[in-house]
């Protein structure tokens, strides 16, 4: 589903440019449950914004479901997030002048599908987050835990191949950080593939595979032993 | 466009974000208030100016003699010019088709007598063609007719003022005024839009005069009309002709300017038309800086909205937003917004104007109004101006990558 090879990515700061991701190597197959763990700075917000063509890469090969990502404008880059990707953002990024259903629906919007049905899918995800009674609420009328399950529904809805998510609990207390691990763990038996960034050792193990990052290099990549602590 | 859910994000949009949406439908709505306020107002002064110079007869030409100041062809100067019968008969020989009424005159400041009533007017001989040159208007009776010229009859129109003057409130028609001793029938009084002056002569036929107050062919001065198909420069230039030709006739210096004076109600008509231009070229200059004005208003507010909403283009990109959408979304709203605002300024303007109108009569500024196809251009061209500007920082919206988009704070 997602092959990287030798990835580069550098930011210009001023005259100089620092080197964020000094080549990567990754290979995650369709329906793998992925965790990137790391310090802060390491890099791993900027591994997934290109895994989910959010941003681009100076060198290597990135392939998305056998495609190769390479020079690719902003439409065409438009058009692959919409059919093969959610997000899921620490920030939940909702739009606040929108109504959970209406934000739920949004990515429909742009896939070209009817008001109606629109309305039908997106109310159909949030009975699956388990918030159905929320449905016409603002985002600053819910919880932090309430705004990121409307998120998971956004990201869900359009069924998309590879969901990301970028410390999706990272601004969640413990009990609602577990609800919304649930839900991405059900989402990955339905056949999803996860990636998830979060740097809660407790969180990761909760997942399939832990890949290790230090300043821009994986430094190791292993599967979770799921009856042994680490 | 017209994609009906497309529509519905624009409304949802611009119905959530009154802020914005109020920012920049104000300075469309404002701008375009200003603008017809103005030109309204300038307007209603243009008004008040043709209105004042449209009280006098137009298209007059006045012809008078007098002394001349320069030596020519062997005659001294101070020479008195007189004109005459023949003068009448070679102008309307000469231009038949430039002239539309034409009247010699012989003009007095006479002792008039009605019974135990006196005053002095001013008596004019004139023909009848003279009645439209001073555009009076006959209240009672009759002017004077060619019957009247041909029979050189004692009779007089007079005016409005001299009937109050010298009969009250009973009517003049058909009485006997004795003017210096001999006796004129009243057969008609007028009045005269040009004010208490004008209704203060009296008027008799031209050759009842001749001959008596003047020798025989002899005339006082020559007033017409030039025909009202000719434009302001051919009556210039008519008039000038004219000129040109009498001195010749009269032998005066072409140079002369006192021996015969030719006063063409038509400059008077340029140096309006000249005085119109240059309002109109303040309103003008008023009016343009009022738009650039509003362009510059609606460009700065749709940078500041367009960075506003960074984050949620971001959060829609991310969504699969394409660039296009992005741009189209963000046009549409712009064009709506201003469109519709500028249709309520142009609205609340030309109802400010009518509902001002008669209160503004005493600042000289009459029927203050706008042409349509002036504001609604002047909307097209905001609304047009709105477009690009909302258009560039769009673009530049959209272009950029979604990631920076939506780290925007
Ligand atoms: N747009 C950017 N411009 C410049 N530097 C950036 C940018 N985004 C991230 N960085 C830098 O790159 C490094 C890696 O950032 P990031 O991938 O966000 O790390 P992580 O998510 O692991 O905390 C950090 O030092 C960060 O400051
Ligand atoms: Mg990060």
């Amino acid at each position: 589903m997602i092959k990287i090879e030798k990835l580069h990515k550098s930011y210009p700061i001023g005259k100089d440019s620092l080197h964020v991701l000094k080549g990567i190597d990754l290979h995650i197959k369709e329906g793998e449950f992925v965790a990137i763990m790391g310090s802060s700075g390491s890099g791993k917000s900027t591994l997934l914004n290109i895994v989910g063509l959010l941003d681009t890469h100076d060198e290597g090969i990135y392939k998305l479901n056998g495609q190769v990502i390479e020079n690719l404008d902003e439409t065409k880059a438009a058009t692959l997030r919409n059919k093969f990707l959610g997000f899921i953002f620490q920030s939940f990024n909702l739009i606040t002048y929108k109504t959970a259903v209406e934000n739920v629906a949004l990515p429909l919007y742009y896939q070209g599908m009817g008001r109606k049905d629109r309305q039908k899918v997106a109310m159909k995800y949030l009975e699956k987050v388990g918030l159905k009674e929320r449905a016409n609420h603002l985002p600053n009328e819910l919880s932090g835990g309430e705004k990121q399950r409307v998120a998971v529904a956004r990201a869900l809805a359009t069924q998309p191949k590879v969901v990301l998510a970028d410390e999706p609990t990272g601004a969640l207390d413990s009990k609602t950080s577990h609800s919304v691990m649930e839900l991405l763990k059900d989402i990955n038996r339905e056949g999803m593939t996860v990636f998830v960034i979060t740097h809660e050792e407790d969180i990761a193990e909760q997942t399939d595979r832990i890949v290790r990052l230090k300043d821009g290099v994986i430094i190791s990549d292993e599967k979770v032993n799921k009856t042994v602590t680490a | 466009m017209f994609d009906l859910d497309r529509w519905r994000e624009i409304f949802q949009a611009i119905s959530k974000n009154k802020l914005r949406t109020a920012l920049s439908g104000f300075t469309i709505a404002f701008a375009i208030l200003l603008f017809t306020l103005l030109f309204g107002v300038g307007n209603g002064l243009k008004h008040t100016f043709e209105k004042q110079f449209a009280g006098d007869s137009q298209n007059s030409i006045y012809i008078n003699s007098g002394r001349t100041t320069k030596p020519y062809k062997g005659l001294q100067s101070g020479r008195g010019i007189q004109f005459r019968n023949d003068d009448s008969k070679f102008i309307n020989e000469k231009f038949p088709d430039k002239i539309q009424y034409f009247s010699p005159n012989i003009q007095r400041s006479m002792q008039v007598i009605y019974k135990g009533e006196q005053n002095r007017y001013t008596v004019r001989a004139v023909y009848p063609d003279y009645q439209p040159l001073e555009s009076a208007v006959v209240e009672e009776g009759r002017f004077l007719t060619y019957l009247d010229v041909e029979r050189r009859s004692k009779v007089v129109a007079i005016g409005r003022l001299v009937e109050k003057d010298l009969f009250g409130n009973l009517s003049a028609i058909g009485k006997n005024l004795n003017i210096e001793g001999i006796s004129y029938k009243v057969v008609g009084v007028f009045s005269d839009p040009g004010g208490d002056n004008d209704e203060r002569f009296i008027y008799t036929p031209f050759s009842t005069f001749q001959g008596m107050y003047k020798p025989n062919d002899e005339l006082d001065y020559i007033g017409m009309t030039f025909n009202p198909d000719l434009n302001v420069d051919q009556a210039i230039a008519f008039s000038n002709l004219l000129t040109k030709m009498l001195k010749e006739k009269h032998n005066v210096d072409p140079r002369d300017q006192g021996a015969i004076r030719v006063r063409n109600y038509a400059e008077g008509t340029k140096n309006v038309q000249s005085f119109m231009m240059v309002l109109n070229v303040i309103i003008l200059f008023i009016g343009i800086g009022t738009l650039i004005a509003g362009i510059i208003g609606i460009s700065n507010i749709m940078v500041y909205i367009v960075k506003e909403r960074t984050k949620e283009l971001g959060i829609r990109k991310a969504l699969g937003a394409t660039p296009k959408s992005i741009v189209g979304m963000i046009m549409m709203e712009s064009i709506f917004v201003t469109a519709l605002a500028g249709y309520s300024g142009l609205m609340i303007g030309v109802f400010t104007l009518k509902a001002l109108g008669k209160s503004l009569e005493k600042y000289f500024i009459l029927n203050p109004s706008v042409e349509t196809y002036v504001v609604v251009g002047a909307t097209i061209v905001l609304v047009i101006a709105g477009t690009i500007a909302g258009y560039i920082p769009a673009k530049r919206a959209a272009s950029i990558k979604p990631i920076v988009a939506l780290n925007d704070e």
